[in-house]
């Protein structure tokens, strides 16, 4: 019991003290995740939006597709990747295997279905008075469509957000394409699965806490974001 | 010389059922027309038609200006204006529910503002422009959108059962406010009820639909 009080009071002093490898892994935590991120909204809310407000062939292969994908495990993404990038795979080439941005890509991966999935559901949701009112108004479908994604815009932050937060906690994939090189591809998440390996519990334990602190933030978010989306006709 | 609509011979199916048969008219007047029927008589089923939502299964809409037949296209589209029994409120202020369709014609902010202030001031909602619009009443709900309508000075204005599920207070608050559009405008407003002395209290003209059929 005493070297997990230990553990703790080492832990609370890194964060305490704002370590300096501590200070670098989250950094390039929230870097690698923070990109991934960026492509998966980029890339999954037009295509979300897409599938939400227009009918066309194959659409519900396309969301068949995107919600298997949103339980896609990690180690699966890692190894087709690792097999894609490797120096005897397709794009080995491009030397990005053990870099960041090969963790980016892996973790685009994983994040887009979340965004995208989640995004169409959000679109779904809106209620079709808005768009037909829209047209009323004389909007064009230009408008139509993004007065619809305007109103799916709480559903589409959770989104993002919820994707974030999957990002954030995985480690499957980035250790895989990553190799977990200290201060180069070393994030949160691994090293708290290499660190408990060696031993070495402080740092474990101080990123553990760092990443249920991030993972609180998450969740207060979304839930904001959700009660904002929330408010209802209370006569109609 | 102002917009006209001219409907001829329409014709209208719901799974197999006529929900509307041969349904002609002129709305060449200015004034309001009230256009009465049962409930699911077809009237919101011919204001959708008219105002270009839908498409006839046989028969035309036609607008005419001048004697000449305009196009049914976005141009026209913004010439006239349907207000929905569900308006479709937007999940934002009421202000920019109704700065709404100023906005996308890319009038200028100053404008939009004194056009959607008299507006709200003319549907006795100025005070609640900063309000979320999904937290209004019902009634109030209804006077936003004919609102919303009113600010783009609509050369036909369609209002879909505009006092349905209102309560008494709010049904003569937008009666009031439709008999006030005749007389500060110089157009065309169908409405569509079922109530008949709101007919008899806003409209000039009465047309009947009953059975699928439009009478005068």
């Amino acid at each position: 019991m005493n070297f997990i009080l230990e553990a703790f009071k080492q832990a609370f002093y890194l964060i305490v003290n704002l370590d300096r490898e501590l200070l670098t892994i989250i950094c390039l935590s929230l870097e690698v995740s923070g990109g991934a991120l960026l492509i998966a909204a980029i890339t999954g809310i037009p295509i979300g939006a897409f599938a939400g407000l227009k009918k066309f062939y194959g659409r519900q292969a396309v969301l068949t597709i995107l919600n298997t994908f949103m339980g896609l495990p990690p180690v699966v993404v890692g190894l087709f990747l690792y097999l894609l990038l490797s120096r005897s795979g397709p794009f080995g080439f491009l030397s990005l295997l053990y870099t960041p941005t090969a963790m980016v890509i892996a973790q685009s991966i994983l994040a887009f279905p979340i965004v995208a999935a989640l995004t169409h559901s959000a679109c779904v949701k809106v209620d079709s008075n808005v768009r037909l009112a829209a047209k009323t108004l004389g909007a064009t479908s230009l408008q139509i469509t993004l007065t619809v994604i305007r109103e799916a815009r709480y559903g589409i932050i959770a989104a993002v957000v919820a994707a974030f937060g999957r990002v954030m906690a995985e480690v499957g994939s980035i250790l895989i394409v990553g190799g977990n090189i200290a201060g180069y591809t070393r994030v949160m998440t691994t090293t708290i699965a290499l660190e408990t390996d060696k031993g070495n519990f402080e740092l474990a334990m101080a990123l553990g806490i760092i990443l249920l602190l991030i993972s609180f933030a998450i969740n207060f978010v979304l839930f904001s974001f959700q009660k904002k989306g929330v408010i209802k006709h209370q006569w109609l | 010389m102002a917009l006209n609509l001219v409907i001829s011979k329409i014709k209208k199916f719901y799974n197999g059922k006529e929900v509307l048969k041969d349904c002609s008219f002129s709305f060449d007047k200015s004034g309001i027309y009230v256009l009465m029927g049962p409930n699911g008589s077809g009237k919101s089923t011919l204001l959708r038609i008219c105002a270009l939502l839908e498409q006839p299964d046989t028969g035309e809409v036609n607008y005419f200006e001048d004697n000449k037949a305009l196009q049914n296209d976005l141009n026209l589209m913004r010439r006239i204006t349907l207000v929905l029994p569900n308006i479709g409120a937007f999940n934002t202020t009421v202000f920019k529910n109704i700065a709404y369709g100023l906005k996308i014609r890319g009038m200028k902010r100053e404008e939009i503002k004194e056009r959607v202030e008299k507006a709200l001031d003319f549907v006795g909602l100025l005070h609640k422009k900063n309000q979320n619009a999904l937290t209004l009443s019902s009634g109030e709900i209804k006077r936003m959108g004919i609102a919303r309508a009113i600010v783009l000075e609509p050369e036909i204005l369609f209002l879909d059962e505009p006092t349905a599920s209102v309560d008494t207070e709010n049904t003569k608050i937008i009666e009031d406010i439709i008999i006030q559009l005749k007389k500060n405008r110089n157009s065309i407003v169908i409405m569509s009820t079922h109530d008949t002395s709101s007919a008899k209290r806003a409209g000039d003209f009465v047309l009947f639909l009953n059975d699928g059929k439009l009478v005068s």
